[in-house]
């Protein structure tokens, strides 16, 4: 995959990815309108298809809101590539189909560069620099679950 | 077999196999909580083709974050997840009278010692105030767990603390979960279990535990636990029948990281905005303006944390440049609150109370906050836009600094109000 990165710092949390007066509507559209809003109102705005959220520590801190990842994911981001995550985004990430990667060398990145990631092989290149970084690849049971397209059709493919 | 950690001897059992950290098990969930994302668990259950619940028994329902509904999206989620629970006859549904899922759960008897229990809320870590290994999950991976009762999860590493010495006049439990927090930092306990012990966690109430246990999460903690003792025997006798026993580490078990602590001297601790771990004591904080000053939330909204704000406020006047906003966790707590007389003197003080519920903590109706306006909260998370415009602030602390910051306008420390 390959996308224009957007870049964050430490502890991007739940609440600034979806505020909590928008948790009422499950409408996947409506939360990707609100996509960090509180940090960065220019984001939803003008984040493209495939887009690459690059940030710091502790991604996704805070509540445990589902939304978070879909409304990140409904905005039209493509993986979102962190020092660290919090533990339940983490899992919600890979539940609804969002790519995560834990990186080290998040630094290799500024906004606006271009990443293009191999999950599979754990490979990162950032496009506009010409560097290569390289990553843990996920267990290959959450690699399932990401090819699958979510928990959702994996689980309905082991049930039926 | 080795020695264990409780957090092993949990998942070991739910898995049935040795259990070691790092590995990833399957485990059998003991118990299952949902509040009003239910209706996204739901909507994933159908899409997973889902026939039927996996054990109607082990399923907790309740709304709680929106009661009563505030907008027509929030009705329609009530709604749906209402006509579900009749569908599927689900026994243990709490509609919006009883209160906040982390007090209603322990208050009904649900949650016993030794259990592993998952809820779709971040601070589900609550239940280890019991001794359950308990911790948040996300909505889709629920509705597998409502389909198969079962779940992935990461055998954790073990952090303990030892919390030794006394704390003194209104220092509370909440003062030294924000004093642990502002320490490791946001990420400090990362997926790790974390336990509690020593004189200070035995001298403290359930209610405290609850606090400490809740509030692990904001340092990254994937579960935390108090280990069982008479007052946990005392709490869940009359709240159920069932038969249990504790789960303790075993004293010689490998923990990552044991950490000593004389909290002898600690002073009252408030987490200034924008992070929970941006913490001091409150002193170095004194004499900040507030608007608006909240007791109540699934961290800080049971008797004890009422009756401790009402010492502070007790006859006493609240100024009018001050909206102190009163939330009991639960139906139970409310009703002791207006029989004791604690609401009485609360509301003689100033205060508006509203519904057992989680109010304003997470900025979805009940005390919205506008730009420019400061809060001081027993509540749990002061990010950025959490308790509404995202140029408002957030400041956390006890119930008795929250009190005595309402009755002087501006962050204030209890000690000098009630010596």
């Amino acid at each position: 995959m390959r996308g224009r990165v957007w870049k964050y710092g430490d502890h991007v949390n739940t609440d600034v990815i979806i505020p909590g007066r928008y948790l009422d509507d499950y409408d996947v559209r409506s939360m990707a309108k609100h996509a960090l809003e509180d940090l960065d109102p220019r984001f939803a705005r003008d984040v493209a298809y495939g887009d690459v959220i690059v940030a710091g520590r502790n991604f996704g801190c805070g509540s445990s809101r589902e939304q978070a990842p879909l409304a990140l994911k409904h905005a039209g981001v493509g993986a979102v590539v962190a020092i660290s995550f919090a533990r339940i985004f983490f899992r919600n990430a890979v539940n609804v189909g969002l790519p995560v990667v834990e990186l080290d060398a998040t630094g290799m990145f500024e906004s606006g560069d271009v990443a293009l990631i191999n999950l599979e092989k754990g490979i990162i290149v950032n496009e506009t620099t010409g560097r290569t970084g390289r990553f843990e690849p996920l267990p290959d049971f959450l690699l399932d679950i990401l090819r699958d397209g979510g928990l959702v059709p994996h689980t309905a493919k082991r049930l039926y | 077999m080795e020695a264990m950690t409780f957090a092993q001897k949990v998942l070991s059992r739910a898995s049935g196999r040795e259990a070691f950290p790092g590995e990833i098990v399957s485990a059998k969930i003991d118990l299952a909580m949902s509040h009003e994302n239910a209706a996204l668990v739901l909507r994933a259950f159908n899409e997973m083709g889902a026939k039927e619940v996996w054990d109607a028994e082990r399923m907790v329902l309740l709304f709680d974050h929106r009661v009563p509904a505030n907008t027509i999206k929030a009705a329609e989620g009530h709604q749906a997840v209402r006509a579900f629970v009749r569908a599927e006859g689900l026994p243990h549904f709490y509609d919006l009278r009883e209160g906040i899922c982390h007090q209603v759960l322990p208050e009904k008897g649900h949650v016993l010692p030794g259990m592993l229990i998952v809820g779709t809320d971040s601070h589900t870590t609550t239940y280890g105030a019991l001794g359950a290994f308990s911790t948040g999950i996300g909505a889709t991976e629920m509705a597998a767990v409502w389909a198969t009762g079962e779940l992935w999860m990461k055998v954790p590493r073990t952090f303990r603390f030892h919390l030794n010495g006394r704390l003194d006049g209104p220092v509370v439990a909440k003062d030294v979960i924000l004093h642990l927090i502002g320490m490791m930092g946001a990420d400090g306990c990362d997926y790790r279990c974390v336990e509690f012990v020593g004189p200070v966690v035995d001298a403290m109430s359930i209610s405290g535990r609850m606090t400490m246990c809740n509030m692990s999460m904001e340092m990254g903690a994937k579960a935390g636990v108090a280990f069982p003792d008479q007052r946990t025997k005392d709490y869940l006798k009359g709240r159920t029948a069932k038969e249990w026993k504790p789960v303790l580490s075993d004293p010689e078990a490998q923990v990552e990281r044991e950490i000593d602590l004389d909290l002898t001297g600690l002073a009252p601790q408030v987490a200034y905005p924008h992070s929970v771990d941006n913490v001091k004591p409150v002193e170095e904080m004194a004499g900040i303006p507030v608007d608006q000053a909240v007791i109540g939330s699934c961290t800080n909204g049971r008797a004890e944390d009422l009756l401790a704000a009402e010492r502070v406020l007790h006859g006493r006047k609240v100024p009018d440049s001050v909206r102190l906003i009163v939330v009991p966790a639960s139906r139970e707590v409310y009703l002791w609150a207006l029989e004791s007389g604690v609401m009485a003197s609360l509301v003689r003080a100033g205060a508006v109370v509203t519904n057992p519920g989680c109010g304003p903590c997470l900025g979805a109706h009940q005390g919205l906050l506008a730009p420019g306006e400061r809060c001081i909260a027993t509540t749990n998370r002061n990010f950025r836009g959490r308790m509404g415009s995202p140029e408002s602030e957030v400041y956390l602390a006890s119930p008795a600094t929250v009190a005595a910051s309402a009755l002087k306008g501006q962050i204030a420390d209890p000690r000098e109000v009630i010596g």
